[in-house]
């Protein structure tokens, strides 16, 4: 018999919002579901989020606009828009209860108003702003040693991973599945998760934090490829220094061999680097991908230097060496056998350095979720799931997730993806099946919702929810005193 | 407060969360919701000030507790109480249901009237009336609903549901335990009863927590509860039913249920003295076992 040894630290706190007075551990909610421990505060947990509230407790909006053109306004009055997460998936208990009886529906006392979808078919979609190499295009990602997904192709500035899916929470063995929905649930809750990369990098993944390769945090993503950076920056570095490369995995740049360099009649300087020329100043391959300087492995940027022209080359000669980050850093000058000399780096240089690194922006994991809804999610919504369907893709039916927005794919099903940080925290769940459940909400004019067959009994106005013995709060806000029927 | 069809009667106090409905003429509507609002004023301190007692193991051969809602609590889990742990609390939710029901209908002429509570329901017919009753074969997977018509000239006039998916936890590994009985209190502690031995003691499979490191004040103490139940064999499953269903047939060889279901890892397994009235399932045999589609 295993044994759960997620036990806590000794510090758990005394309910007060109601007579049962729970004593509640960190991380664990009372009698109630309602209230839980939060880090040693007592918060409330039923995250039902009505907009208008979130904004008088000074908290984060979700925009969301409901129709017509934008008026400027952050808030649309009286626009409230209520999300799905923990409404689970049968009124009225937060934790759904499987019996309920309410009013007379085609002779069936019973509620179902499914609001939290249950995706087996779900996976995220990560891009990690960095140049350094994490590992070879579609080779396996790892999350404790189980295949959860596969490196794909490289964007701007960032490597990306293809994870989850049917194939890996399913397809596979009991613990594939498992460990990937462990790791999509904690990817889409905005928590680490550490994955390893079939001979590639070990990485610390969580949305809206910079990704940590190999141990070392990413700062900052690229100000553009070494080639534009010789563009961006020609004019400032004319003038002060002979010649400047910019170190990339991609394409390296050289000023004085550059277009932009030639337009500033930058001489020639006898440099002869590594690497295959793509057009004058521009290089490819100029070392094997790595963590080094500028998405390279190499750490002495003058490895991909040939020896210097004599012909055109001086002793005196000085040279930039920078990546595409402004993290890494050289300043040489040509002893007299034209021998690049390591020399401390002259103020305006190194502001130059400093100006690059401001224009980079900060690296970032971010993650996209992607799920379909499926047809018991829909029939939970319409007597007839294809028009709900029909309804998404006619653009009356609006679909949020948590309140935020989604991009919905063209083509047949619902399927959908979202920026998992606009989604409040704790947005995501599991079912052990495996398959997360994720908050889904379909918003269209109560007359279409008539006319898709929607279960029009269940039809609750807002004001029912406005209501204070309702209102709920985010977890991360301090509790209201709790209000008794 | 009402929800949005003004039919319904919302009332919450701390952990207690009740859905009514009353059904009659409107001056009898009126005043059974105003009864139902007069008795759960209150309701929850009065509770609360007999907890610890509450919360220790029952005595089935006598009561020190006070309160009428507290007793009855007693009342239902006594007959429990001989064979096994329990506590007046595993009958909570169906006595403060039924109660909040007495209260309706001591004050009101009602034709149908129900009171939930989280899944625990106390429910009143007149003659002729029924009620038809969803439930969902997994809390998790909506869509999947059965329906059992419960009727006027039926004993039962309580349903509750137990299981390792709902507030309070279990001994068991059922995904849910429903069980009819005379009132909602008896259901509740049968349902938990029932629930507690759809088990398989010692599996590898199961995770399961002192209860007290969950909730420091469960009254459930150090007892094992479940957290978790991995991957089991189609035999496996067939066999903690069976331990589940053998607990629920002996209950009502005993009279103490009047029917119950047994739902694990999709599976259902039904105890009843006559087959429940299942509209929504062709084969609605008794102690069948059924497979549910998991779509």
């Amino acid at each position: 018999m295993l044994t759960d040894t997620t036990t806590a630290a000794d510090d758990k706190i005394r309910c007060d919002a109601c007579p049962v007075m729970c004593y509640i551990k960190p991380g664990a909610a009372g009698a109630c579901d309602r209230y839980a421990n939060h880090n040693g505060e007592l918060v409330r947990v039923d995250p039902h989020i009505v907009l208008e509230r979130t904004v008088s407790h000074g908290g984060r909006l979700v925009p969301f606009q409901a129709g017509g053109d934008w008026d400027g306004k952050i808030v649309k009055e009286p626009d409230v828009f209520v999300t799905a997460i923990g409404a689970g998936t049968t009124y009225p208990d937060y934790k759904p209860a499987p019996f309920i009886v309410s009013s007379v529906i085609d002779g069936v006392d019973m509620v179902t108003v499914v609001t939290e979808g249950i995706f087996s078919y779900c996976g995220v979609k990560v891009k990690i702003d960095t140049d350094r190499y994490l590992g070879p295009e579609a080779a396996t990602v790892r999350a404790q040693g189980e295949a959860i997904g596969h490196v794909t192709t490289g964007e701007y500035g960032s490597q990306m991973l293809s994870l989850g899916g049917v194939h890996h929470l399913t397809g596979g063995s009991k613990k594939e599945g498992r460990v990937t929905c462990d790791a999509l649930m904690d990817l889409s809750n905005c928590k680490p998760v550490e994955l390893t990369i079939d001979g590639g990098a070990t990485l610390v993944v969580q949305a809206g934090y910079p990704p940590i390769v190999n141990g070392v945090a990413e700062e900052r993503m690229r100000v553009g490829c070494g080639s534009a950076t010789i563009g961006m920056f020609a004019k400032q570095w004319h003038g002060k220094v002979d010649e400047v490369v910019v170190v990339d995995d991609h394409i390296t740049g050289v000023l004085s061999e550059h277009q932009a360099g030639k337009l500033l009649d930058i001489p020639d300087t006898g440099i002869k680097m590594k690497g295959r020329r793509s057009t004058p100043g521009r290089y490819f391959q100029v070392a094997e991908p790595g963590t080094g300087w500028g998405g390279t492995k190499i750490s002495d940027p003058l490895s991909v230097l040939g020896p210097f022209d004599p012909k055109k080359s001086r002793p005196g000669m000085t040279m930039l060496m920078v990546s595409t980050t402004g993290e890494h850093a050289a300043y040489y000058e040509l002893d007299e056998s034209l021998k690049p000399i390591e020399k401390p780096m002259p103020a305006d240089l190194r502001h130059s350095v400093e100006r690059i690194q401001e224009n980079c922006e900060p690296a970032l994991c971010t993650v996209l979720f992607m799920g379909g809804a499926g047809g018991s999610l829909r029939a939970g919504v319409t007597d007839n799931p294809v028009r709900l369907t029909r309804s998404v893709k006619d653009a009356l039916t609006r679909v949020t997730s948590g309140g935020a927005p989604v991009y919905v794919w063209p083509g047949g099903g619902i399927t959908f993806m979202v920026d998992v940080t606009r989604l409040p925290a704790g947005a995501f769940g599991y079912v052990p099946t495996p398959a997360l459940v994720a908050p889904i909400e379909f918003t269209l004019r109560l007359s279409d919702y008539a006319a898709l067959g929607g279960h029009m009994d269940y039809v609750r106005p807002l004001a029912s929810l406005k209501d204070n013995t309702e209102i709920r709060q985010m977890p991360s806000q301090p509790s209201a005193p709790g209000q008794r029927a | 407060m009402y929800l949005a069809d003004s039919k319904r009667l919302h009332l919450q106090d701390g952990p207690i969360d009740l859905i009514v409905e009353a059904q009659g003429s409107e001056s009898n509507v009126r005043a059974a919701y105003d009864a139902a609002v007069r008795r759960f004023t209150g309701l929850l301190d009065e509770l609360c000030e007999e907890l610890p007692l509450l919360r220790q193991a029952a005595d089935p051969a006598r009561c020190l507790l006070q309160g009428t809602v507290a007793r009855r609590m007693h009342e239902a889990v006594a007959p429990f109480a001989v064979d096994h742990f329990i506590t007046p609390m595993a009958a909570v939710a169906g006595a403060v249901a039924e109660e909040i029901l007495g209260a309706m209908l001591h004050k009101a002429q009602l034709e149908r009237a129900y009171v939930n509570n989280g899944g625990d329901i106390a429910l009143h017919l007149a003659d002729g009336e029924r009620f038809t009753v969803g439930l969902a074969d997994r809390p998790d997977a909506p869509g999947l609903m059965r329906t059992m018509i419960i009727h006027a000239d039926d004993p039962a006039r309580g349903v509750a549901t137990s299981g390792r998916h709902g507030r309070s936890f279990s001994l068991g590994i059922a995904d849910a335990v429903t069980v009819l009985a005379r009132t909602a209190s008896q259901a509740d502690a049968a349902a938990t009863i029932i629930a507690n031995a759809v088990d398989l003691p010692g599996h590898p499979a199961i995770l399961r927590c002192p209860a007290h490191d969950l909730q420091p004040d469960s009254d459930l103490g150090a007892r094992l509860v479940t957290r978790g139940v991995g991957e089991l064999s189609g035999c496996e499953v067939e066999d903690a039913l069976e331990a589940g269903a053998d607990s629920a047939r002996k209950l009502l060889a005993a009279g103490l249920i009047d029917g119950a279901a047994l739902r694990l890892h999709g599976e259902m397994i039904t105890v009843a003295a006559r087959a429940l009235e299942m509209p929504g399932s062709e084969t609605a045999v008794q102690s069948a076992m059924e497979s549910a589609m998991h779509a």
